[in-house]
């Protein structure tokens, strides 16, 4: 019995893994350094069958990228008083701090409304948002506005077509990474869909991660803020009577 | 690209990274660790070396303009503040040294107001943990702005102008000792540098009032001090100066380590590049401020300071670009 299960299930799973990425990242770890400006990252990969190429609806692929997730509060300002105040607030229960999405199609026909409901690729699944506040009604704005800044300043990419696709096998893309990334894993999935169903599912993550300098200034400014704070001062303090007695010499000089 | 293709066919998943060529502004600029964003090292050097300069000539730390010009580049408020504070240190430490050796610091009165500015630090920071309970602390603390900024550098130039038209006509410079309230009061004690005899009371409130609101301006509080000095205490213009470096360096210093150990927001390679462009600007400024005359110098503060509150003014009357804004759960 158990045995004709197993078989069931994998005659019904089969179908699931017909097509198979095989992944290659330009760099799986990305670190961020003192002089950090962003970066960009080179996706590619192909997809492997046993059988040849389903006939039909060709292949689409769809990247997706998120950073850490982290609740998030959103405030808006209403002119009272003359000035303009923050008075009503939503909070987020989840936003990523990056989020890209790069598809080989518009993203509505490479993943269905239903699909994207399941596997939370777009850019307005990927907030988590449980409920606002009773009194405000129109909570969805404020998702809205989450969106509308952070993809003015490039942490939310939505990149239809960008994803290469060559005779439904090799695909690439690059995703270009902010200079204001924050640490942490960076879950990386591609879908491979036919009709906007996916057919295959892959998941990987690049750590991003402080070296160095950055890596020491953060971790002590942490774990010892008494001394980082010490040491801030005692900084200062000799950068202010060295500046003080270089002067003094060029006077004299 | 074609190419790039071609390898790729050749060595599937080969691990090829580009490399994006450099221009000379991506080349400077630098990831601050704390504030976890990337801005260019000349520009923060530049607003530095400016914002120093003026610290210098006119003995205020320079916070009120520095605090929003990091808001203006992308520099977390918070961090903004607490990494601002550690700077003032800085140019206020190398701005005192150049006063104390041409003994223009009454440390005396110093030492009174810094009684006074470190207990007003503390209920500072009390109040305005008090206030983010609240909520709209943001808008307290511009508001505070617009008001202080306001009402200061309307009297200051208003004063100093008289000042000038005094000047002009010839007359005797009236001297600023008139005798009021404050003469009455207790404790009094002789401040030889300031050339008063005056009771205590006075400068350890003022430090006090000045050392709360510094705490939640997030400022060292020298454009309040000094007209404050000027005008209540009746110091002559060239101590004060000084002096309130003096005592500026103390507060801020304790304001650094409170913002290092509670908010983890002071970010020193942000705060090493604004204090090295501070440090030098400071020196410039000292220099510049000793040839100017007290009523120029104070006619120039009070502009800038009116400058300043016009334009944080104008920003909460008009409707801004963007409605909505984006903070940390439970704190801003």
């Amino acid at each position: 019995m158990l045995r004709l299960a197993l078989a069931l299930l994998i005659t019904l799973t089969a179908p699931l893994y017909a097509e198979e990425v095989v992944l290659g990242l330009s760099k799986k770890h990305v670190s961020i350094t003192a002089n950090f400006d962003g970066s960009e990252i080179l996706i590619f990969g192909a997809v492997k069958r046993e059988a040849p190429i389903p006939e039909g609806a060709p292949l689409d692929v769809v990247i997706a990228i998120s950073g850490p997730a982290e609740p998030l509060t959103v405030r808006r300002k209403e002119k009272r008083f003359g000035i303009w105040v923050n008075t009503e607030s939503v909070e987020i229960d989840a936003a990523p701090s990056f989020y890209a999405v790069a598809t080989s199609a518009p993203f509505n026909q490479a993943l269905s409304d239903i699909e994207d409901l399941r596997h939370k690729v777009s850019i307005p699944r990927a907030i988590r948002s449980v409920g606002a506040p009773y009194e405000i009604q129109d909570a969805a704005a404020f998702s809205k506005a989450v969106i509308r800044i952070r993809t003015n300043n490039g942490s939310y990419q939505l990149r239809e077509n960008a994803v290469s696709l060559d005779q439904q096998t090799l695909f690439r893309t690059s995703i270009d990474l902010p200079a204001n990334l924050t640490e942490g894993d960076y879950a990386t999935r591609i879908f491979l869909t036919r009709n906007g169903k996916v057919v295959s599912q892959f998941e990987t993550v690049i750590d991003v991660r402080k070296v160095g300098l950055e890596r020491w200034l953060y971790t002590l400014s942490r774990q010892q803020p008494l001394l980082y704070g010490l040491l801030s001062l005692a900084i200062a303090i000799a950068a202010g009577w060295g500046a003080s007695a270089a002067f003094r010499i060029l006077r004299q000089g | 690209m074609s190419c790039f293709w071609r390898l790729q066919r050749l060595l599937p998943c080969s691990h090829i990274a580009m490399q994006r060529p450099l221009t000379q502004s991506e080349a400077m600029q630098i990831y601050l660790p704390i504030a976890e964003v990337s801005v260019n090292a000349f520009l923060l050097l530049g607003l530095g070396g400016i914002v120093g300069i003026l610290s210098g000539m006119f003995g205020v730390g320079g916070g009120f303009l520095m605090t929003p010009l990091l808001f203006f580049i992308g520099i977390p408020p918070a961090v903004a503040v607490a990494t601002e504070a550690n700077q003032i240190v800085a140019s206020s430490f190398s701005g005192v040294l150049a006063h104390l050796k041409r003994r223009t610091v009454d440390l005396k009165m110093g030492g009174v107001l810094l009684i006074g500015g470190l207990i007003g630090a503390a209920l500072g920071v009390l109040l305005f943990n008090y206030l983010k309970s609240l909520g709209q602390v943001d808008l307290l603390v511009k508001l505070c702005y617009v008001v202080f900024l306001g009402v200061i550098g309307g009297l200051m130039f208003i004063e100093s102008l008289g000042a000038i038209r005094k000047a002009r006509k010839n007359t005797t410079t009236t001297r600023r000792k008139k005798h009021n309230w404050i003469h009455g009061l207790p404790f009094k004690t002789r401040f030889r540098v300031s050339g008063l005899y005056i009771s205590v009371i006075p400068p350890i409130l003022v430090g006090l009032v000045v050392g709360i609101l510094a705490a939640i301006m997030g400022v060292g509080g020298g454009f309040i001090m000094v007209p404050a000095m000027i005008y209540l205490l009746g110091m002559p213009t060239k101590v004060v100066v000084g002096t309130s470096l003096f005592q500026i360096i103390f507060v801020t210093a304790f304001t650094t380590l409170l913002h290092a150990t509670t908010n983890y927001t002071v970010d020193m390679a942000l705060a090493v590049l604004l204090l090295v462009g501070g440090v030098i600007g400071a020196q410039i400024g000292t220099r510049i401020g000793t040839r100017l005359k007290a009523e120029q110098l104070r006619i120039l503060l009070s502009l800038m300071v009116l400058i300043v509150c016009g334009k944080l003014a104008f920003d909460l009357l008009v409707q801004p670009a963007e409605l909505f804004s984006i903070g940390a759960v439970g704190g801003h």
